[in-house]
């Protein structure tokens, strides 16, 4: 009996003692790098469950390890949804993968957070210089990232709808003004035909609010940031021009053009006509076109005063700075600017070819493709969110100013809350410099 | 180290000691997991949480964080959303912690009661505790909806009449459709605390009012409610402070929207601290949070007291 008391008592302390010692460890330093085990190469993406875009890193992957035997990249899939935190979270444990995928707007948080290094990719088969600007990620002049595609914006909607109610269609040289566009609404809206004739996908969340609605506050003339210093919103995102892009954003609601909040998935319920113009990603475009072949118009966004705006940079990879084999980092990178990985990233995920070399071998974005004008959006009006390591913060409050607008609140206070929070934000944080 | 202490231990003792020290030994060693599990996951991040909310800790950044005061503190009390947090929070605990409380002890009552089925009602009632407040919360969504099954019911129930509002869409019914939805998920869990507290009654008692020819509501009133009374106290608290961290079902259903008439001190602390990367603000909220919690359970310790 003594004896298996005494037993116990040990084993509890034991396994007590074993339990401090690992957290103890895991919360310790660590080493100082990670992310490759001699010549094998971790490698993160956010493309678990969306196999179209993984089948391309995984191709890559596997050409890479076939055509050289002194590097290895072993892969890791992550949800999209919790993909950020992974990095954040394998950060704070100094347990970086050596390779990995980061949203564009991102790059210069990442970058200032010392999680990413620079890269050099010079001498790789596509020049960083055919790229489209917004697929190139770059903080303080030095490159750390790039992607293989970009999104683009722009409003789908029918012909045979726009002209049965004597709409015009608009084209790149003359799009819509926003007094044509509100009559266009009031004129669908009073048909009776549609309950909300306007789908800007208002049920969706996170990242979507800055990416689709900071553009169209761009084209009025206000903006989330003033970019000349990345130091202050206040007089930028509470100026003139945002308070009236704030009216107008919140008329959408209150005149009932739009729903305060739309379906997670919105582009369904455009497909079955219950919405006449969908604000929308080129994500959708093949499956608009699916659906409605000829009669599919896609539109460029309206021009509301300060010309037609679009967001721009999507997905790009990149190196940590916690790497311990950067030469072979590097070497994956390089090998991957390989233009038939641009034409396959395209052709998989429906997204813009980021050179112009590629576009021309993705059927529909070729000169003259039904797509093409997608790419020519992205070329023109495509600006991307401000690069400053204070962007996740400033997307998030733009967010909150945004569903506020919509549930009714005043422009001027919703705008002016944010700029003020954001500006507190870049005070105490000292402007980001460090 | 015990091995050493075995070896010391001295040849002659009297039984009595000897027994004492073995069952400290097993008391220690049998608290030492959950000792150890308290002091890694509990007193190390609260004592580092306090820490935390005077430094600019962030949870991205490349220099390491700094003292700064209070400066965290004077910034959360000049802050428009952390005052509607308090507010929705306080009014959520203030309706939720009666009424759930109420309604899981007339529960409890009817479910207690000697008749066939009762069995399947207790199952019914405690089925929504043991389904994950987010599927709960995702599902609600839905019914919630301008088209969603509520406004079906109503609208038939009315003829037509009536149509209900956009109930998470609406700043005036968001927070009522969250608090009935909470109250509907975890009903269920008290009942059965309530349950347990009644079946503890002796049953002499009943019996003894009944030959004095108590009423139904003599023998609550006199027998019942009295013997409830360590019961109470649990639930009450219990309640209080699970009313108190309300989170899930605002970060699915609501974000704190429309218009902050949601957002609660807990869901401000996790935006802040998570979705805005300012560990520090998190802390100082979750600082004011525990000062809160504490304050209202010390309140209630005193005022649920043994009277002697």
């Amino acid at each position: 009996m003594v004896f298996r008391i005494r037993r116990l008592a040990m084993a509890s302390v034991a396994v007590a003692s074993a339990t401090t010692l690992v957290a103890g460890c895991a919360s310790g330093s660590g080493g100082s790098t990670s992310g490759a085990d001699g010549n094998t190469l971790t490698l993160w993406t956010h493309n678990a469950g969306n196999s179209a875009e993984l089948d391309v890193v995984k191709k890559i992957i596997k050409d890479f390890n076939g055509s050289q035997d002194k590097y290895e990249v072993k892969l890791q899939a992550f949800p999209q949804t919790d993909y950020n935190s992974s990095v954040v979270a394998a950060a704070s444990a100094r347990k970086l993968p050596c390779l990995l995928d980061v949203d564009g707007p991102n790059v210069a948080n990442w970058a200032w957070g010392g999680y990413l290094d620079p890269i050099d990719v010079s001498g790789s088969e596509v020049p960083l210089t055919d790229q489209l600007e917004s697929t190139v990620g770059r903080y303080k002049d030095k490159l750390y990232a790039f992607g293989f595609y970009d999104v683009s914006l722009a409003f789908f909607s029918r012909k045979s709808v726009l002209n049965a109610y004597d709409i015009r269609i608009p084209t790149m040289d003359k799009p819509w003004t926003k007094a044509e566009f509100d009559a266009a609404l009031a004129k669908l809206k009073k048909s009776g035909k549609f309950d909300y004739p306007l789908e800007m996908g208002t049920g969706g969340t996170g990242e979507w609010w800055s990416y689709g609605y900071s553009p169209q506050l761009q084209s009025f003339g206000g903006d989330l940031i003033d970019r000349g210093d990345h130091k202050s919103a206040s007089g930028t995102l509470d100026g003139k021009n945002s308070v009236e892009w704030g009216k107008w954003f919140s008329s959408l609601a209150a005149k009932g053009y739009i729903a305060k909040k739309s379906a997670a998935d919105p582009n369904p319920d455009f497909l079955a006509g219950k919405s006449a113009i969908h604000w929308d990603g080129s994500w959708n475009a093949a499956k608009n076109a699916d659906k409605f072949g000829d009669d599919l118009a896609i539109l460029p966004p309206v021009d509301f005063g300060d010309g037609p705006k679009i967001g721009g940079a999507s997905w790009q990879w990149a190196m940590s700075s916690s790497c311990s084999n950067k030469e072979g980092a590097q070497a994956w990178l390089k090998f991957s600017r390989q233009n038939k990985y641009f034409v396959d990233y395209a052709k998989a995920t429906g997204t813009l070819p980021a050179t112009e070399a590629a576009s021309q071998q993705v059927e529909g974005y070729e000169p003259g493709g039904k797509f093409n004008v997608l790419v020519r959006f992205a070329r023109e009006y495509a600006q991307v969110r401000p690069v400053t390591p204070a962007y996740p913060y400033i997307s998030t409050e733009f967010e909150k100013a945004a569903k506020d607008l919509l549930a009714g609140a005043d422009p001027e206070e919703a705008l002016g809350q944010a700029a003020k929070n954001i500006d507190n934000n870049l005070k105490t944080n000292d402007y980001y410099s460090g | 180290m015990l091995a050493a202490l075995d070896r010391l231990r001295p040849v002659r003792r009297t039984r009595t000691t000897s027994a004492r020290r073995r069952e400290s030994l097993t008391a220690f060693g049998m608290a030492t997991p959950a000792v150890a599990l308290l002091l890694v996951f509990l007193v190390v991040p609260v004592a580092l949480a306090f820490a935390l909310a005077f430094t600019d800790a962030r949870l991205i950044s490349p220099t390491p964080a700094r003292f700064v005061g209070l400066r965290n503190f004077t910034r959360l009390f000049d802050d428009p959303v952390f005052y509607k947090s308090l507010r929705n929070t306080v009014y959520f605990a203030a309706v939720v912690v009666p009424l759930q409380a109420g309604l899981a002890l007339v529960l409890a009552l009817l479910v207690n009661a000697k008749v066939r089925g009762v069995n399947f009602f207790r199952t019914v009632y405690f089925l929504p505790v043991v389904t994950s407040m987010v599927v709960v919360s995702l599902l609600w969504t839905f019914l919630y909806r301008q088209d969603g099954l509520v406004n079906r019911v109503i609208s038939t129930l009315t003829f037509g009449h009536f149509d209900g509002p956009d109930w998470l869409g609406d700043p005036a019914t968001a927070m009522p459709a969250v608090i009935l939805m909470s109250v509907w998920q975890g009903v269920g869990f008290h009942m059965v605390i309530w349950l347990a507290g009644l079946q503890t009654i002796p049953a002499e008692l009943y019996e003894a009012a009944d030959l004095d020819g108590a009423t139904r509501w003599d023998r609550f009133r006199h027998v019942t409610w009295p013997c409830l009374r360590e019961t109470r106290t649990f639930v009450l608290v219990t309640i209080t402070i699970a009313a108190f961290s309300l989170f899930t079902q605002i970060r699915v259903m609501t974000q704190g929207g429309p218009l902050d008439s949601t957002t609660t001190v807990v869901h401000q602390a996790v935006h802040t601290g998570y979705d805005q990367q300012q560990t520090a603000y998190a802390a100082a909220i979750s600082l004011i949070f525990f000062v809160l919690v504490l304050a209202v359970s010390l309140i209630q310790r005193f005022l649920t007291r043994e009277r002697d």
